[in-house]
């Protein structure tokens, strides 16, 4: 097991014949991902990598029983694409795209909405990294050798701290059930929380480490998720303790901004709610390994 | 005015917040016109002359000349004078124009005032305060408003939370008339006034979503005697990412009101924002960077800027890193982090030696490299003969640009 993705999701490209499409298809397939085939409009019938090409995710979802997503298409043009991913039936969509207008996320979060819970497709990203099942597949762009297969679960807004952290664990031997970035936008189409639930679900995930960012609301809502419900040690950490101010005009932000946004407010929400925090950036994987130690071991060494 | 500089402000970055375009107080005034939100009578001047001649204009008996800077509290900061005579006007224009207004907004430097804007001065009866923001905890557009406006909302929006009014706006439908008119009645107002509030709120609306701003705010939002309901001040941010497809309002950039190096920044596709220490960092990706300044300054250090070369860095975009952090004078170490995924270590390793041998690059360099063709970059540093140190941890390379801070520290003194 792992979460989202393994060696039987059936992986469809949308922006499939682009320069990044391609090269990431192929990154994808070396790393056993079943990538069944891609969506361009405007070049359906065509076969690329040996996989065939069509106009739309409904036919290539017909032809292929692809069940997911994920985009390497332009900002303008990637809420149509994900909305698109939704209405076919795709489970998972991923969304590696930098740069899409805040107020068409706003608008794809809505419309994911119109599904019921069971039908919904789950979306991850934009701006991130992706995801990766170690040994089994990656739906992204990371160096897929960092990662070692094993039983701690990664969930981190960074897609490069996301890779420190499994380069740390795989340093001191101890492997990843699956890693995933849910991205830097302000707005993403999955929250940690979400993430946490699957791992919390997975049997092969041991413990999760969750690399989170300053902003927004998203790390003390899962903090507070985790104390309540999770059986499964999670180790914390919150990068920005020195990261600068934004530019701020007018009182509208502050009036809705809660406290706890800052870095090291945030890691002392987490240690309030019982995680175990990092104490720097480059003890992510010793952090781990002592929780796994006092917990008896991990599994997969 | 007090403004929460601590937590909230404090906890933006570049990465988290979206990437805004501000713009001055006239142009969101002349955009908010256009969709039926009502102003006072002005006219934007860049010379005292042109202000004398732009109250004459207007007519009227009383101008405000206001310094368009992008920042609020301008009012306390002397960047808003009241004027009786054409002759006021024209000392107060002279006493702007070419100066740096400094507010509790804009930090120490301040900002140049270039222009200024002549506006008709009306009397008012009541403030009220009027703002849209994209909540990133609902994910929509909150509108919220008190019948408390001016300088002191965000203390009220403290002490008093319910004096603070709130809608979310349901993105599938927009704003609908009832709940302006619930926010309008909720203000206290009379019918007259409603119906011209609800316009204000409609039309700020549909500014907001057709303009893909991020935040509209109106502050204040006056009531006169007679009833009219006006923008007495207006802010305006946009969606940097929306941009591509609202090219009258990305004309709208100022340069004079940003910081210089992140413009050069912005130039290369490179995200900078300068601070006050002393190591110069180079890192791909917006959490690794944050996470490379922590370590620098668990190693006792402190980091001189963010600087997030994103994916794909190629060697013009690690030299056009290098110039942008060598322009800080502060710079006595550079420490480049890179964690390739998409990029290769070896592209990077080759951008950093072009580098060091087109630029003049006078303080030590600590460079980590690490993912994909690490053992290659390594090895092209190695064999470029230049003084690079070579780190193999983040750990290891945050103590060593730190050590070689402090050392190059000591020399420069010492000369």
């Amino acid at each position: 097991m792992s979460i989202l993705i393994d060696e039987n999701s059936r992986v469809l490209i949308q922006g499939f014949t682009g320069d990044k499409g391609t090269f990431h298809a192929k990154e994808m397939i070396a790393c056993g991902t079943k990538v069944v085939g891609g969506v361009t409009p405007g070049k359906g019938g065509a076969t690329h990598l040996g996989l065939p090409v069509f106009n739309t995710v409904k036919e290539a979802v017909r032809a292929t029983g692809a069940t997911t997503s994920i985009t390497f298409v332009a900002p303008a043009f990637c809420a149509d694409a994900i909305m698109e991913a939704a209405d076919a039936g795709i489970q998972l969509v991923c969304s590696i795209t930098d740069g899409i207008p805040a107020q068409d996320m706003m608008r794809v979060k809505r419309y994911l909405l119109r599904y019921n819970r069971e039908r919904r497709t789950l979306m991850v990203g934009p701006n991130c990294a992706g995801i990766i099942s170690p040994g089994k597949a990656m739906l992204g762009i990371m160096p897929s050798n960092i990662y070692k297969q094993g039983s701690v679960g990664i969930v981190s807004r960074s897609g490069t701290l996301g890779y420190e952290a499994a380069a740390q664990l795989k340093e001191l031997g101890l492997g990843v059930s699956t890693s995933v970035g849910i991205g830097g936008d302000p707005i993403n189409g999955s929250s940690f929380l979400d993430h946490l639930i699957l791992f919390e679900r997975d049997p092969e995930t041991e413990a999760v480490m969750m690399i989170g960012e300053i902003g927004g609301p998203q790390e003390a809502e899962a903090a507070a998720w985790i104390q309540k419900n999770m059986t499964k040690p999670v180790v914390g950490y919150v990068a920005g303790l020195t990261a600068p101010k934004g530019r701020r005009m007018g009182h509208a932000g502050a009036i809705i901004s809660a406290t706890g946004d800052s870095a090291a407010e945030k890691a002392e929400i987490m240690k309030s709610y019982g995680l175990a925090v990092a104490p720097s950036p480059s003890e992510l994987g010793a952090t781990m390994a002592k929780v796994l130690a006092e917990r008896g071991g991990a599994r997969a060494h | 005015m007090t403004e929460f500089q601590g937590r909230a402000e404090g906890a933006r970055s570049a990465h988290t917040e979206e990437a805004k375009l501000d713009i001055h107080e006239y142009q969101a005034k002349e955009l908010l016109a256009n969709f039926g939100v009502a102003t006072p009578r002005g006219a934007v001047a860049y010379s005292p002359d042109q202000a004398v001649y732009c109250a004459t204009e207007l007519g009227g008996w009383h101008w405000a000349v206001k310094a368009q800077v992008h920042s609020g509290g301008r009012g306390k900061a002397g960047g808003v004078k009241l004027c009786k005579t054409y002759n006021e006007v024209r000392a107060a224009a002279n006493e702007m124009l070419g100066k740096h207004l400094v507010t509790n907004q804009t930090g120490p430097e301040g900002k140049v005032v270039q222009r200024i804007y002549v506006e008709v001065a009306e009397p008012f009866e009541r403030e009220i305060y009027l703002g849209f923001v994209l909540d990133r905890k609902v994910e929509r557009v909150r509108i919220i408003a008190s019948r408390f406006g001016g300088m002191e909302i965000e203390e009220i929006a403290k002490e008093h939370p319910e004096e603070i009014l709130q809608v979310v706006v349901e993105p599938a439908v927009g704003l609908q008339a009832f709940e302006a008119r619930e926010i309008a009645f909720g203000l206290g107002l009379n019918l007259k006034q409603v119906s011209r509030a609800v316009a204000t709120m409609l039309g700020c609306y549909r500014a907001f979503r057709d303009l893909d701003a991020t935040m509209v705010e109106i502050n204040p939002l006056v009531v006169t005697k007679d009833d009219r309901v006006l923008a007495l001040d207006a802010k305006m941010s946009f969606d940097d990412n929306a941009l591509f497809r609202r090219s009258s309002v990305a004309d709208m950039r100022d340069h004079s009101q940003e910081d210089p190096r992140e413009v050069q920044a912005a130039e290369h596709n490179l995200n900078y924002v300068g601070l006050d220490g002393d190591i110069g960092c180079i890192v791909n990706g917006a959490g690794l960077a944050m996470a490379t300044m922590d370590m620098i300054k668990y190693a006792g250090g402190s980091p001189a800027n963010f600087l997030d070369v994103g994916g794909g860095a190629s060697p013009e975009r690690v030299a056009a890193a290098f110039r942008l952090v060598l322009s800080d004078r502060n710079v006595k170490a550079i420490l480049v982090n890179v964690f390739a995924g998409i990029n290769r270590c070896d592209w990077v390793a080759e951008g950093v030696v072009q580098a060091c041998r087109s630029l003049d690059v006078n303080v030590p360099l600590v460079v980590r490299l690490a993912g994909t063709n690490y053992e290659a970059g390594r090895d092209i540093i190695e064999k470029s003969g230049l003084p690079i140190i070579s780190a193999d941890t983040l750990a290891n390379a945050a103590q060593a640009a730190v050590t070689a801070a402090s050392g190059a520290g000591k020399q420069a003194r010492a000369s």
